[in-house]
């Protein structure tokens, strides 16, 4: 068994800002805990000496002349903004007021 | 007259370019085609209002004499996780109802370059993340073979508009096999190039060190000429290799006339026992086995012992790789807002992302976000890092021994709608077959390979080749197409019911 706890579920949803219910915290405990017992086998071969592999074709970075290129206007930007004003995206309150 | 909604990309190409049909013709079957069927189908979550002028404009150019590509003309079907300028984008998902892009993704600007005709966006397990588009946000799509059945995914729109005659071509992504795995459940083509060898700008992130783009077709030809099309370096795509590619149109021509299987080395792997599969799967894939024999093919067994591994790396990986994609529905710049009464921004997007995203999602992301969980890290995704070297390697190894290695394409035909929604483990188990492919980058193929003796139907039949060998999977593909399409008397789709309550 792994420690899939509805607690660990619920933190784990403020980590990823998703305001889970109740109900899907005890859904979701339930389920995680099955796919993270079947997962877990991978540390069984992943010994020391093996190296990681992050991408599947080895890539070098990628440079290019530090010119403006093709970019987005304003209105581009800006064209599927829930709320907008002034040329700027508007949010509501950034800090909460115990904040 | 010709239905021209039953021609092959290529034929209907030939049409087109001898000036005996015209692309308004062509799409105006295709359209008709949608409106007729497609309500019980469902591949479409946009049809294109405009399609019938963009098909006006290419056959003015053919008029004029412009020198045009060889697909120019004929329609094409678009998987909702490219974006489009002229028609929404949503990835299958509500966070991004009606989302309009400002950009072209790179395949869809040299789709249209090229002269082909979009004709709608495909349905989609949302943002790419499911094996049978039970988990699109805008309802499932029907496997055309029984409507009852899944249509595979997530790229199950894009192989049920093919299938069902709605689209002579289709754009699709496959990250753990959502373009090979729906091939095999809808008896149609679907191509993973290998990674990097066609862009993935403005494709909807899922993971990006797994998400490829690839044709989906009828035929092994029409998805090298599709993928002739959208291949090659993108300056957009960091990940894009700079190789030149040669035709894989050509490299279809060739195989489907020469004698490519002579001699051929095909790896059967020894870790994929028939007892894994069911039994008309297995049945069809050794039947396939068997037609390459016959035809001078060698049949090797070789041993893949980090395979069994390759589902749950790819479930460490890539939910990791998705949590992070996926931070960017933030309600803040694109896609949907729920609004909070005196809410703070953080609190907001909280509420949105809960009411934007679907289960799978969700539960992706939280999955991702506890494996990338300091203390946790090393453990999990940095042990999936590490079986992805092991599955490299065990693919070296059997490239030198073979020239492509031979599986079923998913151990089971089309099940029922609904019958694994529930049981997420289930679900993630139907992609054994095609995600070490994603996981090594090399390139794969699914064909056709026949009809599950128990319950008729399709089953499919997946190649492999070693990175930046896609050219070799045209080879052979097309090679086994046409050995098995004369042993059948015609192509398999033949066989699927007809639609539209025309039986």
């Amino acid at each position: 068994m792994s420690e899939i706890t509805p607690d660990l579920v619920r933190h784990l949803g403020v980590l990823s800002r998703i305001q889970l219910s109740d109900d899907e915290i005890e859904r979701l405990t339930g389920q995680l805990d099955v796919i993270v017992d079947n997962i877990a086998k991978v540390s069984q071969v992943a010994t020391p000496d093996v190296p990681a592999t992050s991408h599947p074709i080895p890539l070098e970075n990628v440079y290019r002349a530090d010119e403006v290129g093709a970019t987005l206007t304003l209105a581009q930007a800006l064209q599927n903004a829930p709320d907008a004003a002034d040329g700027r995206f508007r949010v509501t309150a950034i800090l909460g007021e115990e904040q | 007259m010709t239905d021209l909604t039953r021609l092959s990309a290529a034929d209907l190409a030939a049409e087109l370019s001898s000036g005996t049909v015209s692309s308004v013709e062509a799409t105006r079957a295709h359209l008709d085609r949608i409106a007729a069927v497609d309500g019980d189908v469902h591949a479409f979550l946009h049809v294109s209002d405009h399609a019938l002028e963009v098909a006006a404009g290419i056959d003015r150019r053919r008029s004029a004499g412009d020198a045009l590509g060889p697909l120019a003309g004929v329609p094409l079907a678009i998987k909702d996780v490219l974006v489009t300028t002229d028609m929404p984008s949503t990835s299958g998902s509500r966070i991004l109802e009606g989302y309009m892009s400002p950009f072209d993704a790179t395949v869809v600007s040299r789709a249209r370059a090229a002269g082909l005709v979009p004709l709608g966006k495909t349905n989609m397990d949302e943002f790419a993340m499911g094996s049978s588009t039970e988990h699109s946000a805008y309802g499932p799509t029907h496997n055309p073979w029984d409507l009852e059945r899944i249509p595979g995914g997530s790229g199950g729109g894009s192989a049920s508009a093919v299938a069902a005659f709605e689209a002579p071509l289709a754009l699709g992504s496959d990250t753990g096999g959502s373009i090979r795995q729906p091939a095999h459940v809808t008896g149609t083509v679907g191509v993973k190039p290998t990674y990097g060898g066609v862009s993935r700008y403005g494709a909807i992130a899922l993971a990006s060190s797994l998400d490829q783009v690839g044709p989906v077709s009828r035929t092994v030809l029409d998805a090298g000429l599709l993928h002739d099309v959208i291949g090659g370096h993108d300056a957009n795509d960091s990940t894009s290799l700079a190789d030149a590619w040669p035709s894989f149109a050509d490299a279809a021509r060739e195989g489907a006339r020469g004698d490519v299987l002579r001699g051929l080395r095909v790896g059967v792997i020894r870790e994929l026992p028939d007892s894994g599969f069911q039994p008309g799967v297995s049945t069809a894939f050794r039947a396939a086995l068997a037609a390459m024999e016959a035809r001078g093919a060698e049949i090797v067994e070789i041993s893949a012992p980090h395979f069994e591994y390759g589902v749950a790396a790819y479930y460490l990986i890539l939910p990791a790789e998705a949590s992070s994609n996926l931070a960017k529905f933030d309600s803040v710049r694109f896609g949907m807002r729920v609004n909070v009464p005196g809410g703070t921004v953080e609190d907001v997007m909280a509420a949105t992302r809960d009411a934007g995203f679907g289960d799978e999602v969700k539960r992706r992301i939280i999955l991702g976000t506890y494996a990338l969980s300091a203390g946790y890290y090393d453990a999990y995704y940095g042990s999936a890092q590490k079986v992805r070297t092991l599955i490299q390697r065990d693919f070296a190894a059997a490239f030198e021994r073979v020239d492509v290695i031979a599986t079923p394409s998913a151990p089971t035909t089309a099940f029922k709608l609904g019958e694994k929604i529930d049981d997420p483990l289930q679900m993630y188990l139907n992609d054994v077959t095609t995600i070490p492919a994603n996981l090594a980058g090399v390139p794969g193929i699914s064909i056709p390979a026949g009809l599950a003796e128990e319950d008729g139907l399709p089953v499919g039949i997946q190649f492999l080749a070693p990175a930046r060998e896609d050219a070799r999977l045209y080879r052979v593909g097309a090679a086994v197409e046409s050995v098995l399409v004369d042993s059948w008397g015609g192509p398999l789709l033949d066989r699927a019911p007809v639609l539209g309550g025309a039986r």
